[in-house]
């Protein structure tokens, strides 16, 4: 019984609990119990919110049963540890956070707050959400639920893996580089990253703040879908928000793909290093939407093999500054033992951040350097722009454009840490989405090695509809939704 | 030694009139204020925080742009000046470095014209106080971030002025300016305005500039005039004995009063600047600017040269009155109401200035004609003003009240006079041995009896019935 609750779309849920059949305390219950069960193995949460999620069930079961409850009443929700919530001890994945409990709730979260979600706990990712694995948390790795040897994906690992393996029937993370979409992949959900300003990111501890997103993990579209429109909208606490309605992006996506063009990137489609199993799901994938109506014809952005070196410059230069209020003086890992202020900083610093935080910060100053800027920063800038372009004329050609989300399935843990460059090229097919601004998701699609395979859609600039309409097709004529693993003591794919 | 020429370019730091912070909702704090009590997520820089651009404060930076004849360009950005301080909650200043709110405007002190060359808006830092000496060697530091985030106006003018005098007319112009168009309060005293002088020296006639200094801590026009002063002498020294100036950051120690060499705030000052993408590029709008352009009041240069030439005030009084708006305004309107110009000139000095209460324009020209017809004494009349400030009735109404007139009738004073003389023989007779000062003794004994008199025609009367 408790599994059964466990495997649930917002959807169906949604239908247990307005019938009666089921409380949004049950339902809690159900994933508590599933946490206490998988989670020793999978160590996808940093830490659970009992307090919040009993007085969040309550609440969800009085208005359901006064019948103003809203569209996530009950809804079990876990929370990428870089979005702050007030009282709960928010930390980055990062030591150097320890202790650190928000006076306030970001916008996005108080949002879903307010449509009924109940909060069941933080959940692990790489430090200030910077790495593609979930191994670069300052707390523990997390694991593959499919595979307990392997890695979820990162940054937002914690979150992929906890809607993967029945802890929680959606989560938020966020999404940098391919943050969101990376880790959905290759855990075998639904994730998607919105259009850069649609939804506010007051809350979210940055890494780079052009680039940050935040975004819903889910089982199905529908409910990544409801879940972004509900915290979607215009937010006077971020100026770089947009006004645009937030329902838009659900206009029309179940309309299906018949008659639309659906771009294949050459670039992205031969990207070095991709598995033949992953381009095979692709293949297959590209066939189904065809079979549904829509027309696959060849695009082109001739300035990806760019655009991972300008990441590795705008998003280490923005974290640079980003992360020099980690200092020690106000809150979080404090080395007050120090002879003198400067030696305090360098103290807390080089205890407080792991490696890959230090290898961008100082990266970042590097590029930011008098003499260095604009070399670095400012060419990046350039070729930011025209891979804006690149999607632009891109765009003319078709309506959504189509790829592998990742090259790989899972790899082992331990397989990339030792070698940076290996891990950035994870995001080589994600991160183009980030420095255009553009909305993307990943879906599963199918498997490759018996491990999950997700495809890519992007859309234009505030074309998260067209995203949704095309993968929400895809997903139906696929048969193939989100499973949710069952990870044994010892390593063992989980039934699909 | 009379060779050499003082070249000085200011850099002025001004916290607009606003209601709240730069970049957060945080009321502005007083200077005493308990320390962090004016304070948010947003100004501690907590983490996930953001900045929302300030409204109050562009508004008051434009207005300042237009009335210093700044170009506006049709884009800025506000950019991040990165350092470490644990003043700084975020670990930067956010600033604008290339693209500043306006540029190229014009101010003209005394005939100089002096050029500005910026005027852009940034944040405020926290203040830490030091239980010890410096930070570094400090048993205990403590940071109170109030005035972190509070917003600020950079003024920064070309080194177009020659002389500590001219600097400070420069600053005290600039105050006057910005108080009249309400940009800001501009006080000194509670930081509101700041002024950093950048000071070299160079042979007359030559057109190189000489290494300069920045000089900081400056508290006070005064300070900073004997800040320039003594920085001046100590360069001039300096190169006279084959010594050089270093560039470097100077304060000014008012007790001691000398400039110090500071440490910089970081050993090697690369701030790495970059647009923050926190904040979306401002482009203004044009009609906004024109708007406020229309709705900007005379500019003080130009209502002081009117006063002279119009109303005939003397240079002292025009100064005095058009430095301050408020004082200018009931100035005008209660002449464009009738009150005769220059009494009453002479009263919004003596009375009014320095006290700062301000009457109804229309009260204040019912009263200055009394006062000018003679109908009520000076004195009668300073009672009534503020009793008027106070109270709100017509002055009309409270002269009559309290039976004020003013008696310029010898024959109604005599027998008052008279009684006078005889209930003082001592002040009588001193006056008769050639102690002219008696003479005031009796004729205030005489105003104690008869507030009303009128002193001049008092004092004849006085003097005829002595003898």
């Amino acid at each position: 019984m408790t599994d059964d609750l466990t495997s649930l779309t917002i959807q169906d849920a949604t239908r247990l609990l307005r019938l009666g059949s089921i409380s949004s305390a049950d339902l809690v219950t159900a994933h508590v119990e599933r946490i206490e069960r998988v989670d020793p193995r999978v160590k996808a949460y940093l830490r659970l919110t009992q307090d919040l999620w009993e007085t969040q069930a309550d609440e969800a079961d009085r208005k359901i049963r006064r019948g103003d409850a809203g569209p996530l009443a009950g809804i079990p929700i876990a929370i990428k540890d870089v979005l702050c919530v007030r009282g709960v001890e928010t930390t980055a994945g990062s030591q150097i956070l320890r202790g650190f409990r928000p006076p306030y709730t970001g916008t996005a979260v108080s949002r879903l707050f307010e449509a009924g979600a109940v909060m069941l706990g933080v959940t692990n990712c790489d430090e200030f959400a910077m790495g593609s694995s979930t191994e670069n948390s300052g707390y523990f790795p997390t694991h593959n639920p499919w595979d307990l040897e392997r890695v979820p994906g990162g940054s937002s690992g914690g979150s992929a893996a906890a809607v993967a393996s029945g802890e929680a029937i959606i989560a938020l993370g966020t999404d940098t580089g391919g943050s969101i979409r990376q880790p959905a992949a290759l855990c075998g959900v639904v994730g998607m990253k919105p259009t850069y300003g649609r939804v506010s990111r007051y809350g979210l501890i940055a890494f780079a703040s052009s680039l940050d997103q935040i975004g819903p993990f889910a089982r199905s579209v529908d409910d990544a879908a409801l879940t972004l429109s509900l915290m979607a909208g215009y937010d006077p606490l971020d100026s770089t928000s947009s006004d645009r309605a937030a329902m838009e992006v659900l206009n029309n996506y179940g309309a299906g793909v018949k008659g639309m063009r659906l771009g294949v990137p050459r670039e992205y489609y031969d990207v070095a290093g991709i598995e033949p199993g992953v381009k095979a799901a692709i293949d297959a994938a590209l066939f189904i939407l065809q079979k549904q109506g829509a027309e696959i014809v060849d695009v082109s952005l001739p300035h990806t093999d760019y655009g991972l070196a300008a990441y590795y410059i705008i998003a280490p230069a923005e974290c640079s500054s980003n992360l020099a209020r980690f200092d020690g003086v106000r809150y979080g890992l404090s080395e007050v033992d120090a002879p003198n202020i400067t030696a305090e900083y360098s103290r807390t610093r080089r205890k407080g951040f792991g490696t890959e935080v230090r290898r961008r910060v100082m990266l970042g100053t590097y590029a930011l350097s008098s003499g260095y800027y604009d070399a670095y920063y400012l060419k990046a800038q350039k070729v930011r722009t025209l891979i804006k372009r690149d999607f632009d004329a891109a765009f003319e050609k078709c309506d959504a454009v189509v790829s592998a989300t990742s090259p790989t399935v899972a790899f082992p843990i331990g397989s990339k840490t030792q070698d940076p460059l290996s891990m950035y090229l994870c995001d080589v097919l994600t991160l183009g989405g980030n420095l255009a601004g553009l909305p993307g998701i990943s879906v599963p699609c199918g498997t490759s090695d018996g491990l999950p395979v997700g495809l890519q859609v992007l859309g234009p600039q505030w074309g998260e509809n067209v995203v949704f309409r095309v993968a929400r097709a895809y997903e139906e004529a696929s048969e193939m939704k989100a499973g949710v693993a069952t990870p044994g003591p010892s390593p063992r794919r989980g039934e699909g | 030694m009379a060779d050499w020429e003082t070249v000085i370019g200011m850099e002025v730091h001004v916290q607009p009139k606003t209601r709240s912070k730069m970049f957060c909702g945080c009321s502005v704090a007083d200077v005493n204020e308990p320390p962090n009590t004016h304070v948010c997520e947003i100004c501690l820089g907590l983490p996930g925080t953001l900045p929302a651009i300030n409204r109050a404060a562009v508004e008051a930076c434009i207005k300042t742009a237009l009335a210093l004849r700044c170009e506006i360009p049709r884009h800025t950005k506000f950019d991040r000046k990165n350092y470490m301080y644990p003043d700084l909650p975020k670990g930067y200043q956010i600033s604008q470095y290339d693209l500043p709110m306006s540029v190229n405007g014009l101010l003209e002190v005394d005939g100089r014209k002096v050029r500005i060359r910026r005027v852009h808006l940034e944040e405020d830092t926290g203040k830490l106080v030091h239980a010890g000496d410096k930070l570094h060697k400090a048993w205990e530091s403590y940071v109170d971030l109030n005035r972190a985030g509070v917003p600020l106006m950079e003024i920064v003018s070309e080194p177009d002025l020659r002389s500590a005098d001219e600097a400070r007319d420069y600053a005290i112009e600039l105050r006057t300016v910005l108080r009249a168009i309400g940009a800001s309060e501009a006080d000194m005293e509670k930081g509101q305005l700041r002024a950093e002088p950048n000071v070299s020296i160079r042979r007359a006639g030559t057109d190189a500039l000489g290494v300069k200094t920045e000089l900081k801590n400056i508290n006070s026009f005064r300070a900073l005039h004997r800040a320039i002063l003594y920085e001046v002498d100590r360069q001039q020294k300096l190169l006279e004995t084959g010594g050089t100036v270093v560039q470097e950051t100077r304060g000014w120690s008012e007790d001691e009063e000398r400039t110090f060499s500071q440490r910089s705030k970081e050993f090697a000052e690369d701030y790495r600047y970059f647009p923050e993408p926190d904040l979306p590029p401002l482009e203004l709008d044009r009609a906004w600017i024109e708007e406020l352009r229309a709705a900007l009041p005379e500019l003080p240069a130009i209502r002081r040269a009117r006063l002279v030439s119009q109303h005939g005030l003397t240079a002292g009084q025009a100064a005095i009155i058009s430095a301050d708006r408020d004082l200018a305004d009931l100035y005008e309107t209660a002449v464009m109401q009738g009150a005769p110009p220059l009494p009453t000139a002479n009263w919004i000095v003596n009375e009014v200035a320095p006290t700062g209460k301000l009457l109804d324009p229309a009260y204040l020209a019912e009263l200055m004609t009394m006062l000018q017809a003679k109908d009520i004494t000076r004195d009668q009349a300073r009672e009534a003003y503020f009793e008027s400030v106070e109270t709100g009735r017509t002055p009309a109404e409270i002269v009559a009240e309290h039976g004020y007139r003013q008696v310029s009738d010898e024959s109604e004073l005599r027998v008052i006079a008279e009684a006078v003389i005889d209930a003082n023989p001592k002040a009588v007779a001193d006056y008769r041995n050639g102690k002219t000062q008696a003479l005031n003794a009796l004729l205030n004994e005489l105003r104690k009896k008869a507030p009303q008199a009128n002193p001049k025609v008092a004092r004849e009367l006085l003097l005829k019935l002595l003898g």
